[in-house]
């Protein structure tokens, strides 16, 4: 058992909190940053086109990405605390470079809700339609770039590179390093992706929902055509951008790399683990799938390379292995599923039987969630396999914690987190679903009171926004 | 160490927005409070709406605090996170249940009375945490091998109750100005009554902090002694006081605002001569908390360009809604 693990002390406590509340937290972001992209997208088409069916299908989308908007900021604070709080050690050591990427996420997040948000949001009456298109596209950046900043932070967590140690104090040494480093170059464009295929999915499986009922028609093509075409041409991209995910984890974190193949031994040549179920005590896999050869070919690009087990490594430098062995494959596994629902959705379409084939619109609503697990399991491999280092090779994980805290301390505050964000997320669930249901309505009607900075009363209307009808009443 | 001018600008950033956003967020914390005392659905609604356009912008700053503190001074972050773990975590329930409680009470008739629960707790116990924050932090912190070394309720002594009940009725009492100066008729009379009592109270738990602090405390003693004209803060802060008590039945509806703000402002600077050079009072200095200067340059020129804009926008928020709250 890795140290940390397993044993119900704050460490082990303060690792299922924070894995918790950011957990919460990057549903909402993934789906949005995706969101944004897909509204630029379909204002884009609008202007181009001048068809309104696009201007109704943005309205509703744009109260759907409001509130979640809303949700992620919300769940956001809370993460701008949870590393002092918990990882008091952390924070102190690391803050010099953490920081200020954390720092400038939180500013371009303020810059977004200051600037364009609130022209997309309510100034759709109020700028001319090119600059309204363009200002959805800025808010799209805006959420990218947003992004950009939490991958500089975890791709410095995950390799550290751009500092200088004086002291024992790390001090920041190249920020250009730090911040366009090979590391974030291909992770940030692999969590774009995840985002876009996320609310695309999302997108898909709304269109199919509406067609399942029979109702949106006109909408509902929108969303079906638009979707399916989109996943189908990001997917591939996706898998290549993932492969060379992996290319970094294999030169820079190989017990890492060790721990996703379930591989205990070196191996020469090495061969590639499908399947399997791990047996952490005893170092062996209790019954596999195996392709030999196949695990040196795809690691190092030849069929005899020699590769390494987790043997090669102290155990006290070891992963976990069962997290990021089953979170690797279950995120490769919602992949092919993407894969294969677009490409079919886009063949049953050419072939004029999309909207009449109800099976395939049963199989794309419920693959709703693929994008959403995707991103979830990805995060999981990403996190859990860098154990037992915070950052890795500086500062392990069970040094980190804020020293203060007992047990007692962080079980506390995690269940009153589960029961807060439990009363939280399903409310703030309950009301996206109720958004998706009804779909479509006419004319978005303008909402006293709500700000950019109060993104959740877009999603409501003028009378609920702000208990109006209530007074008209009384 | 001597601070750096990077680190004067940080900690003018830092000092800065905890000002504002206890001032924009107090009063409507404060309105959230008095919310829990009226139990009418059309005043209770009215008062909603004084704040409705406002307060999600007002809590911004405290994102703003949390995030240049982690940035600019990580060796303090670490220590406040540590020692307010309960406090912080109690912030941020309230913060959750105060902001969907905003959001979700008008759109279920059902659940109303949970909603409103959720925002009268919030709001006051946002409020308490804050004010017993300040309390402990006016006591001292224990730190060993720059971490917070103390227990998780190490903060909750008597006196920093105190200063927690204390900081419940102030905020309250920022938010009864509010009204007055946003609505008319019967809620700005409501309001209007309730003054005068939440600012003796306020003015009596005031003056017994600051001489229990004067005889128990050597550090903070010590420091005014050496700066004598800080006394200056406690006298205005004291007459401003006296000014909302008097004032209370002023025609000028902005005056109790005006008023209760110096007060806070005047508070707060004799805080801040309490505990200058210190961060963390008596422990830590702000020139030995810094963060090293390729960080603060690396994020200042974030903050030059996002800074003024949060202001502005802030500014044209409040010019878009100002006046009184009208009828629907």
């Amino acid at each position: 058992m890795t140290p940390g693990m397993g044993a119900l002390d704050p460490v082990f406590l303060s690792r299922l909190q924070f894995g918790f509340v950011i957990s919460f937290h990057i549903i909402f972001p993934s789906f949005t940053i995706g969101l944004a992209a897909w509204l630029a997208t379909i204002e884009g088409m609008r202007l181009a086109t001048g068809n309104q069916v696009y201007r109704r299908v943005f309205d509703f989308w744009l109260k759907v990405f409001a509130l979640s908007f809303g949700m992620g900021v919300v769940t956001g604070v809370v993460m701008a605390f949870q590393f002092g709080t918990n990882w008091g050690v952390l924070s102190e050591r690391m803050g010099a470079i953490q920081g200020p990427l954390l720092g400038y996420e939180t500013f371009t997040a303020f810059m977004l809700e200051a600037t364009f948000f609130g022209v997309m949001l309510l100034g759709r009456e109020r700028v001319s339609p090119r600059f309204y298109f363009i200002a959805c596209c800025m808010v799209s950046l805006g959420t990218m770039f947003s992004s950009f900043w939490i991958l500089c932070n975890n791709s410095w967590m995950q390799v550290p590179i751009g500092h200088t140690i004086i002291d024992g104090r790390i001090i920041p040494a190249n920020w250009w390093a730090i911040t366009t480093g090979p590391i974030v170059r291909v992770r940030w464009p692999h969590m774009l992706l995840g985002a876009f295929l996320t609310s695309g999915m999302s997108v898909v499986a709304t269109g199919a929902w509406y067609t399942l009922r029979g109702i949106h028609q006109s909408e509902r093509r929108v969303m079906l055509h638009w979707g399916l075409g989109l996943v189908a041409v990001l997917i591939p991209m996706q898998m290549f951008v993932g492969n060379l995910t992996g290319g970094y984890i294999h030169k820079y974190q190989p017990a890492k790399f060790a721990a996703i193949e379930a591989r205990w031994k070196t191996q020469q040549p090495a061969s590639e683990v499908l399947l399997a179920i791990p047996d952490p005590s005893a170092e062996r896999n209790l019954f596999a799938i195996e392709v030999p050869k196949l695990g040196s070919y795809i690691e190092s690009g030849n069929w005899d390379s020699r590769e390494l087990g987790l043997e090669a490594f102290a155990p006290e430098d070891r992963p976990p292995v069962m997290i990021p062995f089953f979170a690797f494959r279950i995120m490769v596994g919602m992949g092919m599923l993407m894969l294969v629902t677009s490409w079919l959705g886009v063949i049953l379409r050419w072939r004029g039987i999309l909207e009449t084939s109800r099976w395939f619109l049963w199989c794309a609503f419920l693959a709703f969630p693929t994008g959403f697990i995707a991103v979830l399991c990805g995060w999981f491999t990403a996190e859990v396999g860098r154990q037992p280092w915070v950052v890795y090779g500086l500062l392990r994980t069970k040094d980190a914690v804020t020293p203060s805290l007992t047990t007692g301390d962080v079980t506390f505050s995690l269940l009153a987190y589960i029961v807060v964000y439990g009363t939280f997320g399903s409310f703030g669930l309950y009301y996206i679903y109720r958004l998706l249901r009804d779909g479509p309505s006419g004319e978005a009607l303008a909402i006293p009171g709500a700000t950019a900075n109060r993104p959740m009363a877009v999603a409501g209307d003028a009378q609920t926004a702000t208990g109006n009808q209530l007074r008209t009443r009384s | 160490m001597e601070p750096s001018n990077l680190a004067l600008f940080w900690t003018a950033v830092v000092v800065g927005s905890i000002l504002v956003y206890v001032i924009l967020d107090g009063f409507d914390l404060g309105v959230g409070v008095l919310f829990g005392t009226v139990r009418d659905e059309a005043v209770r609604v009215e008062m909603m709406n004084a704040i409705a356009p406002v307060w999600n912008g007002n809590e911004t700053w405290l994102v703003v605090i949390g995030t240049s503190l982690f940035a600019a001074f990580p060796a303090a972050y670490a220590v406040f996170m540590g020692a307010y773990y309960i406090p912080i975590l109690l912030l941020l329930c309230g913060l959750i249940f105060r902001g969907i409680a905003f959001e979700f009470r008008f759109r279920t008739e059902r659940m109303r009375p949970f909603w409103d629960w959720g925002f009268f707790l919030g709001s006051t116990v946002m409020g308490f945490v804050q004010g017993a924050a300040v309390g402990a932090m006016i006591r001292g912190i224990p730190v060993s091998n720059g971490q917070y070394s103390g227990g998780v309720f190490g903060w909750l002594k008597p006196f920093a109750i105190m200063t927690g009940i204390g900081l419940v009725l102030g905020y309250a009492l920022l938010g009864a100005a509010w009204l007055v100066l946003k609505s008319e008729g019967p809620l700005r009379e409501w309001a209007r009554r309730r003054i005068p009592w939440l600012a003796t109270a306020v003015l009596a738990i005031m003056l017994v902090a600051f001489v229990t602090t004067k005889h128990l405390d050597p550090h903070a003693r010590g420091n005014l002694q050496a700066r004598p004209w800080g006394i200056v803060f406690a006298a205005t802060g004291i007459l401003a006081l006296i000014a909302v008590i008097v004032g209370s039945r002023s025609k000028r509806d902005g005056f109790p605002f005006a008023m209760t703000v110096l007060s806070f402002l005047s508070a707060f600077l004799a805080l801040g001569t309490m505990f200058w050079p210190y961060i963390i009072p008596y422990r830590i200095t702000v020139g030995n908390a810094v963060a090293p200067d390729a960080s603060l340059s690396f994020l200042f020129y974030g903050a030059v360009v996002i800074l003024p804009l949060i202001i502005l926008y802030t500014a044209r928020v409040y010019w878009a809604f100002r006046g009184k709250i009208r009828e629907a």
